[in-house]
């Protein structure tokens, strides 16, 4: 939550967090030197910065869900997602900035996977910000090398007949994974269908929850 | 250096490594304060994200272990920040001393940005 701890307000009127009273570290003293030489330079203001800040807490797999949901109930929004992920987000009102963004389908024979082996590349526009096992050593390695493994450190056991397909993402290239739309969800309507999607089903470690 | 030839730290595609940790932690301001400055200056212009690539590449291997994510990032950032000209090493380092002397904590030292 962007704005918690009201009761332990700074100076400033912002809220503390409980990780802003360790000691002082020296990239943190780097990130107040640099902003505030930004903003005293006028290249930034102090709005911008809480602005971005609050875009960014906004940002959350919810998002994410609500396409997948809309590709699961309408046929036409699917194929558009599926030939341009970007631009069938943005039609949802979702701002995915300049990035080039590809949606996979998962099906009964085919699961995708999603990793940045070169650095953190994530859709965050629609998921949010990365969860940290997503950018360490251990999974961008191995994603690529035994992916099958990997995906049962996740709990997610396939089949040998499912074939999986691992897809690395680039600064200007980013993929979602389309989960295949779970059994016995006939009667749900587009939002209950968004609750069963959840962020590592459309990373490709997870699949969407089943329904009640 | 990489075990596999020609390859640099960062090109982690395929080699072999130990259990995924799962643990994760919900980001700091100071955090989420970088990542706010690394989109704001490549929207206006001061950097791409290909010059923020750069420069954590080529901070080499043991900075992946030494420094967290954000660390590597604000280095990063600042890097391409004075190579922009937008403010100079000398002035960081006055601006560093200044914020030191606010208090011993990131809430007393953080200003009002």
């Amino acid at each position: 939550m962007p704005h918690d701890h009201h009761d332990h307000l700074s100076p400033s009127g912002h809220p503390y967090r409980a990780d802003n009273d360790g000691p002082l570290t020296y990239w943190q003293r780097m990130e107040i030197a640099v902003r505030e030489l930004l903003i005293e330079k006028g290249v930034v203001t102090p709005a911008e910065i809480n602005a971005q800040i609050d875009a960014m807490d906004a940002r959350s797999p919810a998002n994410g869900a609500a396409v997948v949901a809309r590709a699961w109930t309408d046929a036409d929004f699917k194929a558009r997602l599926l030939a341009d992920a970007s631009a069938a987000s943005r039609e949802m009102g979702f701002d995915i900035g300049p990035l080039n963004l590809i949606a996979v389908e998962n099906t009964a024979t085919v699961h995708n996977l999603i990793v940045c082996t070169l650095c953190s590349c994530y859709p965050r526009n629609l998921l949010g910000l990365p969860p940290d096992w997503y950018k360490t050593r251990e999974y961008r390695s191995r994603a690529v090398r035994e992916p099958r493994a990997v995906l049962r450190e996740f709990g997610v056991d396939l089949p040998n007949d499912v074939q999986v397909r691992v897809h690395d993402s680039t600064a200007d290239m980013r993929y979602i994974v389309l989960p295949a739309r779970p059994e016995g969800t006939d009667v749900l309507d587009e939002a209950a269908l968004a609750e069963l999607v959840t962020r590592d089903s459309m990373i490709g470690t997870g699949l969407p929850r089943n329904p009640q | 250096m990489s075990d596999i030839d020609g390859r640099r730290w960062h090109d982690m595609g395929g080699q072999t490594a130990g259990q995924i940790p799962m643990e994760g932690h919900d980001f700091a301001l100071w955090e989420k304060r970088v990542d706010a400055l690394m989109v704001l200056c490549g929207g206006k212009g001061l950097f791409t994200v290909d010059g923020l690539r750069r420069a954590l590449e080529d901070m080499g291997e043991d900075a992946f272990e030494k420094h967290t994510y954000y660390e590597r990032w604000i280095a990063s950032v600042n890097q391409n920040l004075i190579e922009a000209g937008a403010y100079t090493l000398e002035e960081l380092a006055g601006k560093m001393d200044e914020v030191a002397a606010r208090g011993a904590s990131y809430g007393e030292a953080q200003g009002d940005g």
